[in-house]
């Protein structure tokens, strides 16, 4: 069962109704539950939605999918008036490596979610809202469906939601079928219309041009179901939890070789060497640390002795890798970066949807690479070739997957080369974890 | 009555997709779902499957073929009753992912993509489930297992082997 776990410093926001039964709708409304929604209505048909997204503007909400991109920026470039319908997407097709954030939020406070989605409905004038799970999260689609069932039930969704005459909202769930590239947006467009999960070209953006062609706002859960607690707790005070430009906290989730993983929520900027230590109880077995992957598999390693950085957007890029989907992955001593790196890619290469060439062939090219580096038969020149392939994947894409795969291969490559080299003279490094020998083929090849 | 007659799927499920169709603004949205919930009761998408889910959405076979080949979840053979879906990805391969697939392998006799003769388990190896803070994590059909030991996975298989649900499932109270 996924574990509850707390530490000190942590500032629960979201995860403040966390273990005390919030999937329950009445339980969920004795804790605060749909105060926020409620509090967006009141303010009138004229002033509602200018109402949100100045809070939300205020908050310095970044999106938690990854991108960190402000979200009541990305309300504000919805269309007022438009001829088709508009949408409200929530991503919860959560597949990036070392991230389970959602998987604890869906399970412990859905409805938080489905305020959120009415919230960010209310903002850009949407009626329809739909919340997406990936397949493997069947047991949440359920949770969630309930959640929403509930809604109904109540009044709160349909029409006239809360009584109050002329405001609508529909909430619609969906579930995937196995598919890291539809965590990205315009993919996730193309599979909740039925069809393969490839990317769409950008401009248009889905603000403009989304779902069924009509203007969608598309947020990660994590970062839709921040706007009820926004609204409740005022922009401003949101903001001020966390670090300048990086407002509130975040759910991170912290794995790998730590004595106590678990999804934390810590203030924006919380440094990343008191997260593994303190938080996380340091490493496991009172062994080294060797590298750190800050915010999923896609974020470029950060070595033992980089890690005294905060953990925001900006100091982040500041330190050459990314806050990303807030998994961090820590690797002790005993970690061979040379199978670390190959195991990475292979799950790049597994999961190219095929439609960029750089990236279906990159992907595919570097596995081979790193696949007879590790098994022996590695030339120096290798390291050089995967460095020139990653290289040229970087914004050659559709969608950020190909910049997704090669990031983390420039960072091991870059950063532990010496151990590249050493291992194709047959000093290798780390104790070594992987078993299978087959390919795992993806959908693009 | 089914929008479709003679439908393959049990009334329970042919209402569920009589209703499915019609929530969408375009009805083609709920072929994923569709694929995935007919799979659930068939055990795998089946040549009628797809005709009948193409009938449904007013698709081409090939289309619903198209989109079938692109999720990793859905097969085009049966799989066993209990399919062992295990994680090998970086949280779970950095505490014992590749111990638990390789333990399964051992016990089940069976190696990736395949099914024991009395079709009763099949086992696969995935990539992130989203149980990272659990780690090493494993499905069998739709439920959860994490912090797996070898031990664990026994007691696991037996339960399922027993026709018993283990009882530390994601079944959540309220």
């Amino acid at each position: 069962m996924p574990r509850l776990v707390s530490h000190p410093d942590e500032v629960k926001v979201l995860s403040r109704r966390f273990g005390l039964g919030a999937t329950n709708i009445d339980k969920y409304l004795e804790l605060d539950g749909y105060a926020g929604v409620q509090k967006a209505i009141a303010k009138g048909p004229d002033e509602m939605s200018g109402w949100i997204i100045a809070e939300m503007k205020a908050s310095g909400l970044r999106g938690r999918g990854g991108a960190g991109f402000p979200t009541g920026m990305k309300w504000s470039f919805v269309p007022k008036a438009s001829p088709k319908p508009k949408y409200v997407l929530v991503n919860g097709d959560e597949s990036e490596p070392g991230t389970c954030k959602d998987h604890i939020l869906f399970r412990e406070d859905p409805h938080a979610v489905i305020e959120g989605t009415m919230i960010a409905g209310l903002a850009v004038g949407a009626k329809m809202g739909f919340i997406y799970l990936r397949g493997e999260y069947r047991y949440l689609l359920n949770i969630v469906e309930k959640a929403v069932a509930d809604a109904y039930a109540k009044g709160f969704l349909g029409k006239n939601i809360f009584g109050v005459e002329g405001v609508d909202f529909d909430i619609v769930t969906q579930t995937g079928a196995g598919a890291y590239e539809v965590g990205e947006e315009s993919a996730l467009m193309e599979s909740l219309e039925g069809k393969r999960g490839i990317p769409r070209i950008r401009p248009p953006f889905p603000a403009v041009v989304g779902l069924y062609g009509g203007p969608t706002i598309i947020n990660n859960a994590e970062t839709i179901a921040n706007a009820p607690h926004i609204l409740l707790m005022g922009g401003e005070n949101y903001c001020n939890l966390g670090s300048p430009r990086n407002g509130g906290t975040r759910l991170f989730g912290i794995s790998g070789h730590v004595e106590r993983p678990g999804v934390y929520e810590l203030p924006m900027g919380y440094p990343l060497r008191k997260a593994i230590y303190d938080v996380a109880g340091g490493i496991k077995g009172g062994k080294q640390l060797k590298a750190v992957v800050p915010g999923g598999a896609s974020c470029p390693v950060l070595r033992a002795d980089e890690i005294d950085v905060g953990l925001d957007f900006d100091q982040m890029a500041k330190a050459g890798t990314m806050l990303g989907s807030g998994g961090i992955v820590v690797l002790d001593e005993t970690v061979s970066i040379v199978e670390f790196a190959l195991r990475t890619i292979k799950f790049y290469q597994h999961e190219s949807c095929g439609w960029c060439i750089p990236c279906r062939e990159g992907t595919d090219w570097i596995k081979k690479t790193l696949t007879r580096v590790y098994e022996g038969g590695g030339q120096k020149k290798d390291i050089d070739n995967v460095q020139y392939l990653a290289e040229n994947m970087m914004g050659r894409t559709f969608c950020p997957l190909g910049d997704a795969a090669a990031m983390p291969t420039l960072g091991f490559v870059k950063k532990f080369r010496k151990e590249f080299e050493d291992y194709i003279e047959g000093k290798k490094a780390g104790t070594p974890i992987m078993t299978t020998e087959h390919d795992l083929v993806g959908a693009g090849h | 009555m089914s929008a479709i007659a003679n439908s393959i799927f049990s009334p329970e499920l042919a209402a569920r997709f009589d209703k499915l169709v019609t929530i969408y603004p375009a009805k083609r949205s709920a072929l994923v779902p569709m694929l995935l919930y007919a799979q659930d009761e068939v055990g795998y998408v089946s040549e009628a499957v797809i005709q009948e889910i193409a009938q449904r959405l007013d698709l081409f076979d090939l289309e619903v073929r198209s989109v079938l080949s692109y999720y990793s979840m859905l097969r085009t053979k049966p799989a066993g009753k209990y399919n062992i879906q295990v994680c090998t990805n970086i949280s779970c391969m950095l505490r014992g992912g590749y111990e638990i697939l390789d333990h399964c392998k051992k016990k089940l006799g069976i190696g990736h993509k395949q099914v024991t003769p009395d079709g009763q388990f099949s086992l696969e190896e995935v990539e992130c489930i989203g149980a990272c803070c659990w780690a090493p994590a494993m499905q069998v059909n739709y439920d959860f297992h994490d912090e797996l030991t070898a031990a664990k996975v026994d007691e696991i298989l037996a339960d399922y082997s027993a026709g018993k649900t283990p009882g530390d499932t994601n079944k959540v109270s309220e």
